[in-house]
């Protein structure tokens, strides 16, 4: 190997280890010193320091406490220079001691794992709802700003100030750095849920942009996920996410065809299915579904492992996944669930019966801009052979939708219908 | 670090008092607060009907006129000034207020220039 071949093995050692560690070294600093601006900038320092060192010196036996001590210094120094800001932390930080929660640690790592106290920080209520997911991608998923921009298909510039917002918001405010009580966990955990499960369906079904699927974004919801499942071993409702997301990134591979366009569920070719995910997600689900009634997350893994047990869509369990809607409906009563309920039921009891449900929900404004609607009743009329309504349904629904391959596959579907006019 | 509570109840009835709760609520509250020791400051509001506006334009002069008046269901009823750790504890108080009820309270953090 020569010399520019080992820096670039290094570099991209380097690189890695900074992902993993990047969220523990960033919620260690954030514990230690009880500000995220601080905390943000002294772990960029400790990086870049690595970089530099590490090529050169070679990695360190214990990177994360060489990068816990570098960031450490650096944030003294910085300290030092500024006693304005110092004295102001210090007040912070008497009050965060008061606090006290109890540092978890992760086997096989040398720092301590204080993660879970800036899920529930970045998750806040009090911040914006669209703040939430970048600034959970951006402190624990380790992404840059401009990776945080693409993800939400913004310029960097915009990203960029969003999250300035978002800080300035936690500091301003002070949303405090914390694990909510037992007593108050029930409150607080689905709203890091929901962070967590939007930034999986942003990958899994893209809202807007090129693509249909967006698996490195699904890929990190899920690294994201994986990293809660530890930190709150017990929480169902975590298990029944878990099990959700890999339940269903499991099709990833059958889900698009060669040109990027949607391939259905009775289209998918199932041996392109993750079998060993979907293994691990039946065993998280199993854990899900034990020890009481099962949650929201839970229900909806439960439906989305029959789909993955199914032979084909005819061998497809619907009246059992028409049951378990029936009672996601009862947690959550959504008219997106009632919408995949009446498509169940179609599947159960015929498009005739699944177009009644769906006529049922028609002026609902929460799907008046939502595609899925229009292209389900499209179907279910195509299939009653109401060709010119499906035409029309299938219309309004490549009116709404928001990347190119379902609206390629729209218009083929249209045209479909329309050639047999 | 102190916040302001304001407390937009729900103008139920005529008087602008929520018939969703009472003045025993309101006393029993008072009570929690100043018990708690994080009370700073706090009062309710007369009658939205007394409320009178007073603008000073670029030159000095100035217009006194009547007002304002409810424009939606809730209004300003009072306000609260707290001295708490964090914005969650804030939030406690400003959920256990009895015009947050059927109505909304406001947390706003106090600015602090370092005194």
């Amino acid at each position: 190997m020569d010399g520019r071949a080992a820096g670039e093995g290094a570099h991209a050692s380097v690189a890695a280890v900074f992902r993993e560690e990047h969220g523990l070294l960033l919620a260690a600093l954030v514990r230690r010193f009880g500000d995220l601006d601080l905390a943000e900038e002294v772990t960029a320092e400790a990086i870049e320091a690595a970089l530099a060192h590490w090529p050169v010196h070679g990695v360190p036996p214990n990177p994360g406490g060489w990068l816990m001590t570098t960031a450490r210094r650096r944030a003294v120094d910085r300290l030092r220079r500024d006693q304005a800001y110092a004295a102001r932390l210090a007040v912070l930080q008497v009050e965060a001691d008061r606090a006290g929660p109890v540092p978890a640690v992760e086997p096989g790592r040398d720092l301590p794992d204080e993660r879970l106290q800036l899920f529930f920080t970045c998750a806040h209520p009090a911040l914006a709802a669209e703040d939430r997911g970048a600034l959970t991608l951006r402190c624990l998923a380790g992404l840059t700003t401009a990776e945080v921009a693409r993800a939400y298909l913004v310029p960097t510039a915009t990203m960029a100030k969003r999250i300035t917002r978002a800080k300035r918001k936690i500091s301003g405010a002070r949303i405090p750095f914390r694990v909510p009580g037992p007593d108050e966990l029930p409150e607080r955990l689905p709203g890091v849920l929901q962070v967590l499960y939007s930034i999986f369906t942003e990958g899994y079904a893209a809202s807007a942009g090129p693509s249909l699927q967006r698996l490195d974004l699904a890929e990190e919801a899920i690294r994201l996920v994986r990293i809660l499942h530890r930190l709150l071993p017990g929480e169902r409702e975590v298990d029944g996410l878990l099990a959700l997301v890999l339940l269903v990134h499991a099709r990833r591979a059958a889900r698009t065809g060669p040109g990027g366009e949607p391939v259905l569920l009775d289209e998918q070719d199932r041996t392109r299915w993750d079998h060993p995910m979907i293994d691990e997600g039946r065993a998280v689900l199993t854990a899900a579904l034990t020890g009481g009634p099962p949650g929201p997350y839970a229900v909806e893994a439960a439906i989305a492992a029959l789909h993955d047990e199914a032979p084909d869509v005819a061998g497809t369990d619907w009246a059992q996944i028409v049951a378990l809607y029936d009672v996601l409906l009862g947690l959550v009563p959504s008219p997106v669930v009632a919408l995949n309920r009446a498509a169940a039921v179609a599947m159960r009891d015929g498009p005739a019966a699944g177009l009644a449900l769906l006529d049922e929900l028609a002026g609902d404004p929460l799907l008046r801009e939502y595609h899925p609607y229009p292209m389900a009743r499209a179907d279910l009329l195509a299939r009653l052979g109401r060709r010119r309504d499906a035409a029309e349904a299938f219309r309004a629904a490549l009116a709404l939708a928001g990347t190119e391959p379902e609206r390629a596959f729209l218009r083929r579907r249209l045209a479909a219908v329309e050639n047999d006019l | 670090m102190k916040y302001l509570l304001l407390i937009q109840a729900n103008a139920a009835g005529e008087d602008g008092v929520s018939a969703d709760c009472t003045v025993e609520d309101w006393t029993a509250f008072d009570k929690e607060v100043t018990e708690a020791g994080v009370k700073v400051s706090g009062e309710s509001l007369a009658d939205l009907v007394t409320a009178t506006t007073v603008r000073v334009d670029r030159d000095g002069r100035r217009t006194v006129t009547d007002g304002p008046f409810a424009e939606g269901r809730e209004l300003l009823g009072g306000f609260l000034v707290v001295d708490v750790p964090d914005l969650d504890a804030a939030l406690d108080w400003a959920a256990r207020c009895p015009g947050a009820r059927d109505g909304a309270v406001v947390v706003r953090p106090v600015a602090d220039f370092g005194g």
